[in-house]
């Protein structure tokens, strides 16, 4: 029997090393696999390499494990937002490296290394400053410029359900970077909202298949979410206004 | 010579986005315009994480932060929205799919080049996100932006001095003062708006342009 769930997030981080690349899923908080975050930090691995499109928000999730200096570097699209501070404090520093992404370009570089792909021209970037050093060509009379894949040893995502083949449903627009980064880590583990049987998750419906996916961990449900309908009540944190967590 | 104001710039946007638009309105003053959509014209609205469908911003107490826009606002999604992931959202960016893209800018070049995504100001953190797959991706790249920055230079330029975002990217540009096309030979006025005349334009931006035709 395949059984892909894992008991705790402890457990499904156990394994990442010093020194590894970790992907970590969402946009900004949406997709954010913050339990996945807070055990990765228990667990004290550093020197790591972070791909994920934003680093961090206020002092929680990505935030929190760059705020103990276990991250060398980022790879990521938009690293200053308005509650970046923890990043902002790291990167004036000179305490953290940063490779800066156009957005298209990391989400189809990781993409291209979930799909055995080793390289694809792109428009986007042509004539700019990321494009400095790379080869360009131009194909049927327009400008391109060669982008490497991404590949991870770990990816961390989050999703909505999953099953125990690993099979995984999003919930609207935290699903993001999960598909693409499921696909490019040599290990993914996603967090769900919930564990349900198989079967239960119509083949027809099915975002990520099991395939991809290494580990499946239960995190406790969101109050402002019910039976995957948005019940309401909440700030723009995820924080229930009239339930504390 | 009074310029439009910010709302009156997006409605005037908004009156040329035709009905069945596929649309991307970038971060900041051009979410605006989503707000001016004319009443019962279906247009689409696309947000780089993965929505098309997008609607108006929640009900106060009814956010939902697994729905939200680039900007990172919570926004609703209308029926008949649909849910992607980033590669194939990206995709519909670089593969053309998009009709209409509006940006911001903080210079735009007698070519069409776009600087919109930093100043090159030392020690400023770099950050670029969707801007450069915006900049080149959609079939018309429109820009939303004051004919004059703060400090009183103009945004239409011959060359962009600031870091580009893309280069002959830049179809049409909305000012205050008054509506761009980029031609193969520089700027036309389209439309003039608030009052301007072409003459008071040239001598704000330092520029020769053509009149409309």
């Amino acid at each position: 029997m395949i059984d892909k769930t894992v008991a705790s997030a402890a457990d499904a981080v156990f394994g990442i090393e010093d020194g590894s690349t970790v992907m970590i899923g969402g946009f900004g908080r949406a997709g954010q696999p913050v339990e996945l975050i807070d055990a990765l930090i228990a667990q004290g691995a550093g020197d790591l390499t972070i791909v994920s499109n934003n680093a961090g928000n206020g002092d929680t999730g990505l935030a929190a494990l760059l705020a103990r200096g276990r991250v060398r570097r980022m790879i990521c699209s938009f690293p200053r937002q308005h509650d970046s501070w923890v990043f902002d404090g790291l990167y004036r520093a000179g305490k953290i490296e940063l490779e800066l992404v156009p957005q298209g370009n990391l989400a189809e570089r990781i993409r291209a290394a979930g799909a055995g792909i080793g390289g694809f021209f792109t428009p986007t970037g042509v004539g700019t400053d990321l494009a400095q050093g790379k080869e360009e060509r131009v194909i049927d009379g327009r400008r391109y410029i060669l982008e490497h894949p991404i590949a991870a040893d770990v990816a961390l995502i989050s999703a909505y359900r999953g099953d125990r083949w690993g099979n995984l449903v999003y919930r609207e627009t935290a699903r993001n970077f999960g598909p693409v980064m499921a696909s490019a880590a040599t290990v993914t583990v996603a967090q769900v909202d919930h564990v349900v049987e198989l079967g239960a998750i119509e083949p027809e419906s099915v975002v990520t298949p099991g395939i991809f996916v290494d580990g499946v961990v239960a995190v406790p449900p969101r109050r402002w979410v019910d039976h995957g309908r948005f019940v309401g009540g909440v700030d723009i944190d995820g924080e229930p206004l009239e339930v504390t967590r | 010579m009074t310029g439009l104001g910010r709302v009156e710039l997006a409605q005037r946007i908004a009156r040329d986005i035709p009905e069945g638009a596929y649309v991307n309105l970038g971060i900041g003053a051009p979410t605006l315009v989503a707000d001016h959509l004319p009443d019962g014209l279906e247009i689409i609205l696309h947000t780089e994480n993965g929505l098309l469908g997008m609607g108006r911003a929640p009900e106060p107490g009814a956010v939902d932060p697994d729905l939200i826009n680039a900007g990172k606002q919570p926004v609703t999604a209308l029926p008949g929205a649909a849910y992607f992931h980033h590669a194939d959202s990206f995709g519909m960016m670089r593969g053309g799919h998009l009709d209409v893209c509006v940006l911001g800018a903080f210079q735009v070049s007698s070519s069409g080049d776009l600087a919109n995504w930093s100043t090159g100001a030392p020690g400023a953190i770099p950050a670029v996100g969707g801007a450069m797959d915006l900049a080149i991706g959609a079939k018309s790249v429109w820009v939303m932006t004051d004919l004059l920055a703060r400090d009183g230079t103009s945004k239409l330029v011959s060359e962009c001095t600031y870091p580009l975002t893309g280069v002959a990217c830049v179809s049409r540009v909305y000012t205050d003062r008054a509506v761009f096309d980029v031609m193969p030979d520089g700027f036309r006025v389209r439309e003039l708006l608030g009052g301007a005349t072409v003459a008071e334009l040239e001598s704000l931006t330092a520029l020769t342009l053509r009149d409309r035709p």
